[in-house]
């Protein structure tokens, strides 16, 4: 076992760093090498270039339905092509992007980096997880090519078992393996965090981001196989019309929103969780202080993922449930409120009185923070029983999902793939653009969705593709807010490529953290570590490190 | 920390004591790498635990809906070669379990002994259950369009006189029908699978890869295989067993 300690007592010199001669990028050369890796941080590329690709195809879904919408006439598209659209941007989004976005990308790369350890506990998984994504792609894309679905994301029984035509099984099919991929990425995180973690690494000196990734990966394992279950009915219901779910045949077309809702409401944690974790780094970071309540945010997490599993019935509030089983479910899903105020008001509180920098994660950060909140809040509305009748189905849930998933999660997953950039690829981003970047997609982003909330309460239905002339001007914003948002995603693709071969180079610590990934060369080493490192230090301990840096000097494992 | 360096160097000389070719370079120790497996294979028997728990969420709404349907359809199934499957199925697990053990010792030839008896009931089973599912075929009580509820009548708790269900409730033996050859289906599905494993584990037995103290590969095939065992020991009772009797 190595003696060398991870303490962090000199930060080196931005100025005079150079690229180092050996990486992982430059270990092994050949588009095989990377096709067959078990290195995390090759995955977590691989990854990183799958999901940006099918964000864009889920994107342009998305500028499809918003053109549609554009004028009250259904004029673009037929309805059925219609529903087509917002289904593919349903599916794609959810379950090729936001699901695996944070952990399959940054959490694969970081986690093991942060705990000390060389890779994941199970290296061929990891690699196979990425096989069964490409393959969900792939079958959702021939479900696209061969003619498109028009189910929803949701699957709805009785209409994707009986009534539609489309390709629901080759769509079911894709996210029945893409849940393997993410039941395979939760086991590896778990199973990693218990046994790989380096001498010293306790479970409370671990960063926020493992602890979130955690609490996602929980609910991964547990949540993904009830949806593949409901998805394997749905398709054997489909093709031998047996009747599990079919109400002329006895079954129960409830049954199949229970068990869909099961999965599908602990999922918008799997997606959020881990953004959430994204910010407790950023925040500590570039306040320069340790995160207030690190316990509590850190239990909070745990907190979210439990209670998560006990709210799904409000996704079914006007499906006919029993009313005494609804008002529990409402107050159940104001609970699950209360975790998640703790992390914003924890982040408050480390902001106040750090000395805060706006580097462009932190302005994401920022927009996170505002985002989610509106986002969470307006939950609590939904989760009322009395508001929920009125607001569901209309465009009120459609903003409130996307504050949460692209204002929140969107939004902190650019926050850390800028801020683990330099880390990643060696190289910094151009810092003045993406601060652009930032600005454009939170206009962007308030000017689409924030008039949906109106239009919503106004009673506009979602899933139609006209609507009465009264409501066009609230729609022509948000068409043009998509519009802006659109060019806010574009500009990171072009300059984050661009920076790849003209971007400064980073050095091991640009942002002079404390986390033990920014205490190894950028980009790491294949083995990450020369020497496994003793932690001897908690999580963000900015105060110990200013007083040290001023006297030793030594560099770092 | 920029300096090139090779993969030797980053595993400190005093890792090299592992003599198991099996040990991978990331984990510390063997140990580390034998925890981190089996803590693996334990969770994923918990995914699998949820899987299978939607479709007995299914059974037990359905099984209290449609009771009387439940009590004829049950009926319809064959005790004696639900017991002897059962039957087979312990043994097989007995078997496995002895399999480990032989690993364990290190006794290559009772390992793969072992492992064959494993498979041979494995087989087994899958042969009665496809007698059962063929004997369901020949009286049309598979689900769909040729499904015939002329057989379901109601027993009566004392075997005084037999009575037909009512049109209505017979048609949802449908449903009863359907879990049971989903669950058992399901079922099925994961031995065919672990057959295949098996297989390749007695090769691998056979060319001498566990023998040596590596036996991760067999206690973790080993929670596996004790896994499907334990659902059909749901399955039994529930699908075959306690519905029989109307009072
Ligand atoms: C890029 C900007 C985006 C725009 C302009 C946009 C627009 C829309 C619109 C107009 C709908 C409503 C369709 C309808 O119900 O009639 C919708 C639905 C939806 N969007 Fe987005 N979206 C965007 C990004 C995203 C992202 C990033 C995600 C996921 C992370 C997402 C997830 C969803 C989901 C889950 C639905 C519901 C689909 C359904 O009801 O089947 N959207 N989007
Ligand atoms: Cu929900």
């Amino acid at each position: 076992m190595s003696a060398t300690s991870t303490t962090i007592l000199n930060l080196p010199d931005q100025s005079t760093a150079t690229l180092p001669k050996k990486n992982y990028i430059n270990n092994e050369h050949g588009l095989l090498s990377w096709l067959l890796t078990g290195d995390h941080k090759r995955i977590a590329i691989l990854y990183l270039i799958s999901i940006t690709f099918f964000f864009f195809i889920g994107g342009a879904f998305a500028g499809l339905i918003r053109l549609e919408l554009l004028t009250p006439q259904p004029d673009l598209v037929a309805s059925d092509t219609y529903n087509k659209f917002f289904t593919m941007h349903g599916i794609i989004m959810i379950f090729l992007f936001l699901v695996p976005s944070v952990p399959a990308t940054l959490g694969n790369f970081l986690i093991p980096i942060m705990l000390g350890a060389k890779d994941l506990a199970f290296p061929k998984i990891n690699l196979l997880s990425w096989y069964l994504y490409m393959a969900g792609g792939t079958f959702t894309l021939a479900a696209l090519v061969l003619g498109g679905v028009d189910t929803g994301w949701t699957f709805t029984t009785p209409l994707s078992t009986h009534y539609l035509n489309t390709h629901v099984i080759t769509a079911a099919t894709a996210i029945f393996i893409a849940g393997f991929s993410s039941i395979f990425t939760g086991l590896n995180f778990i199973v990693t965090i218990h046994r790989m973690r380096a001498p010293g690494m306790t479970w409370f000196r671990m960063p926020l981001f493992v602890w979130s990734n955690y609490a996602a990966s929980i609910l991964m394992v547990l949540g993904t196989p009830v949806l593949a279950i409901a998805i394997v009915l749905v398709a054997l219901e489909r093709t031998f019309g047996i009747g599990v779910f079919d109400p002329t045949k006895g079954g129960d077309p409830l049954l199949f929103q229970h068990l869909f809702w099961f999965y599908s409401h602990p999922a918008v944690y799997i997606m959020i969780l881990p953004g959430m974790g994204v910010i407790s780094e950023v925040i500590s970071t570039f306040s320069r202080k340790r995160v207030f309540g690190y316990t509590a945010v850190a239990f909070s997490s745990v907190a979210i993922a439990l209670f998560g599993f006990f709210v799904w019935e409000h996704h079914m509030f006007i499906m006919g449930v029993s009313n005494y089983s609804a008002l529990v479910f409402s107050l159940l899903t104001m609970l699950v409120a209360v975790p998640s105020a703790i992390k914003i008001f924890n982040w408050a509180f480390t902001l106040q009185q750090g000395s805060i920098t706006f580097e462009t994660p932190m302005l994401y950060a920022f927009g996170f923070m505002g985002l989610f909140t509106i986002g969470g809040l307006t939950g609590v509305f939904l989760g009322s029983l009395g508001m929920d009748i009125h607001l569901t189905e209309t465009y009120f849930i459609v903003a409130h999902f996307h504050f949460v998933m692209v204002g929140g999660m969107l939004m902190a997953f650019l926050a850390g793939i800028h801020f683990w950039w330099p880390k990643m690829t060696g190289r910094m981003y151009p810092e003045s653009l993406s601060k652009l970047a930032a600005v454009i997609t939170f206009i962007g982003f308030n000017l689409t969705f924030l008039p949906q909330f109106i239009l919503g309460y106004l009673g506009m239905p979602r899933r139609y593709h006209a609507y009465p002339p009264e409501y066009q001007v609230l729609n022509v914003l948000s068409t043009a807010g998509a519009t802006v948002l659109g060019v806010g995603y574009l500009l990171p693709m072009l300059y984050l490529a661009w920076s790849l071969k003209y971007g400064a180079i980073a050095g091991n610590n640009p942002w002079q953290a404390t986390g033990l990934e920014w205490q190894i060369q950028s980009p790491p080493l294949t083995e990450n570590f020369i020497e496994i490192p003793i932690v001897d230090h908690e999580a963000y301990d900015y105060e110990w490190l200013e007083h040290k840096t001023k006297h030793e000097v030594t560099t770092v494992g | 920390m920029t300096h090139p360096h090779t993969h030797e160097t980053a595993v400190p000389a005093e890792h090299h004591h592992v003599a198991l070719p099996q040990h991978r370079h990331h984990f510390e120790t063997e140990e580390q790498q034998r925890e981190a497996g089996s803590f693996g294979m334990w969770l994923f028997l918990l995914t699998e635990i949820m899987f299978f728990g939607g479709m007995f969420f299914a059974y037990l709404l359905y099984r209290n809906w449609y009771y009387d349907a439940f009590v004829v359809a049950s009926n319809q199934l064959s005790i004696p070669l639900g017991a002897t499957n059962t039957v087979i199925l312990i043994g097989s697990g007995f078997f496995m379990a002895l399999g480990v053990w032989a690993a364990e010792v290190k006794k290559k030839g009772l390992l793969v002994l072992f492992l064959i008896l494993t498979t041979l009931l494995g087989v087994a089973f899958l042969g009665i259950k496809g007698v059962e599912y063929h004997e369901k075929w020949e009286k049309h009580h598979i689900p769909g369009a040729h499904f015939d509820v002329s057989e379901f009548v109601n027993p009566h708790a004392y075997g005084l006189h037999e009575e037909p269900l009512s049109p209505d409730m017979a048609q949802k033996t449908q449903i009863f029908f359907f879990l049971y050859f989903a669950m058992t289906g399901m079922h099925a599905f994961h031995m065919i699978i672990g057959i295949v494993l098996l297989f390749w584990l007695t090769w691998r037995a056979h060319a001498g890869d566990f023998s040596k103290g590596y036996v991760a590969p067999i206690e973790n095939f080993g929670l596996y295989w004790h896994f499907v065992d334990i659902v059909w020991l749901f399955l039994f009772p529930l699908l075959y067993l306690i519905n029989r009797h109307p009072l």
